[in-house]
């Protein structure tokens, strides 16, 4: 030990992750600190990487619907959803519009369920405990609808490129109205716990604070940008499977922080409890699958879509050379984006906040590693 | 002031608090007691995948077509048959499905053209060991035989 070290702080390199449970997964973070502040971070991934992009290269364009529910684990139906429409733009097929109803009223509940998720453990990672038994307990009820739907709860496969498979159940569309029922006075009731609460208020505000332009440097998308002003959602400004026809509000803030993002899911909740409830009195009557072979065989060709996901855009980029399989299949990941803004929310921060940061990015490690 | 008596006496918290215990009424109790209670999946739950036997006469009705091997993302699946000379049909003669890399994807049972292979409702398929999670044709027939506990 030095003299100049009494009393003179030193910098410290501390290890957060692959094991630490607040960084939701296996992320692990190199923080650079000066007693309680950080000086730096630096972010290291591939701990959970599966070569889903390889695999779909050794797999048929059906086959690989099932790998796709495994990146975004949270948000499967989200997933389904964007692989489909972009393998649809390559086959130029369009889904039905019962099938695109359908789609939108799983999207929107998987919304929800992914937020949920986000919610009850940001506020675990935070310090309030109460949240995570609500939410979990109101997450329930959405899975059980899938499971009823598609036969599985996480992993749901609920999508096929086409359309659908399954027929809605019977009293489905009963129970997607008795949910949203149910649902608004829990966002309620979540709110009545955190958003006056004085430590959640005096542990997110803020913290994290990353402006509109910087937003737009890092290509963050998703709750995260319109949290900082930006109106941008995908679902307004390219509708995709029929978003066009439900009246939503994009929910945005203006200061950026971490609070403020807490704001802008919860009300995000809300909306999607909108759609629902618009898309499940005009479900139309019709085929679920479209005109589309036993045996997908796209024509040369490339596409990309992209996809308002619950964590922000995501795209597909497929790419065909006429086979059964596809030539090359590319996800741009919106918590792979949104991490590397990770950096500039918490440099200058205290080691508390870093905790908070990564929850407010609401990260799924399934979808950065791949 | 009144922001400030709000504070004073912690209104907030007692705001949060308030919701937790109109939370504890014993009728919105959740947990499943799992081995006593079992739960009830869903109708189309894909579950431990099962080859169907004809109920009248015990045959399997799998025609050995081999779809649901080709349709399967990781092969697991491995159908064998052979030409009954008599009948000039093929005849199954071993199906070989490997549940330890199955991820209940059900592109196979949606490839079945007879309905013979189907994922099931029975989702207990632990095993001791890992030869145990490969299914042969007799353990697809009768499927998963989990214990049942009573409390």
């Amino acid at each position: 030990m030095t003299d100049s070290t009494f009393l003179d702080s030193t910098e410290l390199v501390l290890n957060m992750g692959p094991q630490h449970p607040s960084t939701h997964g296996v992320l692990r973070v190199i923080l650079k600190l000066d007693g309680e502040k950080v000086l730096g971070t630096d972010c290291i991934i591939g701990y959970l990487h599966r070569g889903v992009e390889k695999i779909a290269e050794n797999r048929t364009y059906a086959q690989f619907n099932p790998y796709v529910d495994r990146m975004d684990y949270v948000a499967a139906v989200s997933n389904g959803l964007g692989y489909c429409l972009a393998i649809e733009k390559l086959l130029n097929v369009e889904a039905p519009p019962r099938a695109q109803c359908i789609r939108v009223i799983l999207t929107e509940l998987n919304r929800i369920a992914s937020h949920l998720l986000w919610l009850g453990t940001h506020a675990l990672d935070i310090g309030a405990i109460t949240p995570v038994f609500y939410c979990l307990r109101e997450r329930e009820e959405a899975l059980k609808i899938f499971e009823k739907y598609c036969g599985a709860r996480l992993t749901t496969h609920a999508f096929r490129i086409g359309g659908l498979l399954y027929e809605t159940y019977d009293g489905f569309e009963q129970e997607i109205r008795d949910f949203c029922k149910m649902f608004i006075p829990k966002v309620d009731e979540y709110e009545e716990l955190l958003t006056n609460n004085r430590i959640w208020v005096g542990r997110l505000k803020d913290v994290g604070i990353l402006s509109a332009d910087e937003c737009k440097e890092f290509g963050v998308t998703g709750p995260v940008l319109r949290a900082s002003g930006v109106k941008w959602d995908l679902r307004k400004a390219q509708p995709y499977s029929g978003y066009e026809k439900y009246d939503f509000e994009i929910p945005t803030r203006v200061n950026g922080d971490t609070y403020d993002r807490y704001i802008v899911r919860m009300e995000e909740m809300r909306q999607s409890v909108r759609i629902m409830q618009q898309a499940v009195e005009s479900i139309p009557e019709g085929p679920i699958m479209g005109k589309v072979g036993k045996v997908i065989k796209p024509p040369v060709g490339e596409a990309y879509v992209s996809i308002e996901a619950p964590k922000g855009e995501l795209g597909y980029y497929a790419v065909s050379d006429g086979s059964t399989q596809p030539y090359r299949v590319r996800v741009r990941p919106p918590s792979f984006v949104n991490l590397q803004a990770l950096d500039r929310m918490i440099r200058g921060g205290l080691i508390a906040d870093v905790v908070a940061v990564i929850g407010t990015l609401d990260i799924v490690l399934g979808e950065i590693d791949r | 002031m009144i922001e400030l008596l709000k504070k004073v006496f912690l209104v907030d918290l007692f705001q949060g608090l308030y919701v937790t215990f109109r939370n504890q009424n014993p009728k919105y109790i959740y947990t499943e007691q799992y081995p006593a209670e079992r739960p009830k999946v869903a109708e189309r739950y894909r579950g431990a995948p099962r080859l169907n036997i004809n109920p009248d006469n015990g045959e399997t009705l799998c025609i050995a077509c081999n779809l649901c091997a080709l349709a399967c993302p990781e092969n697991l699946i491995v159908v064998t048959s052979e030409r009954n000379e008599a009948t000039k049909r093929k005849e199954l003669t071993t199906f070989t499905y490997d549940t330890s890399r199955c991820m209940f994807c059900g592109l196979c049972e949606d490839a079945c053209p007879v309905d013979a292979l189907e994922l099931t409702q029975d989702f207990e398929m632990a095993s001791y060991t890992r030869e145990g999670q490969i299914w042969d044709r007799q353990a697809l027939e009768e499927g998963p035989r989990p214990t049942q506990y009573k409390c």
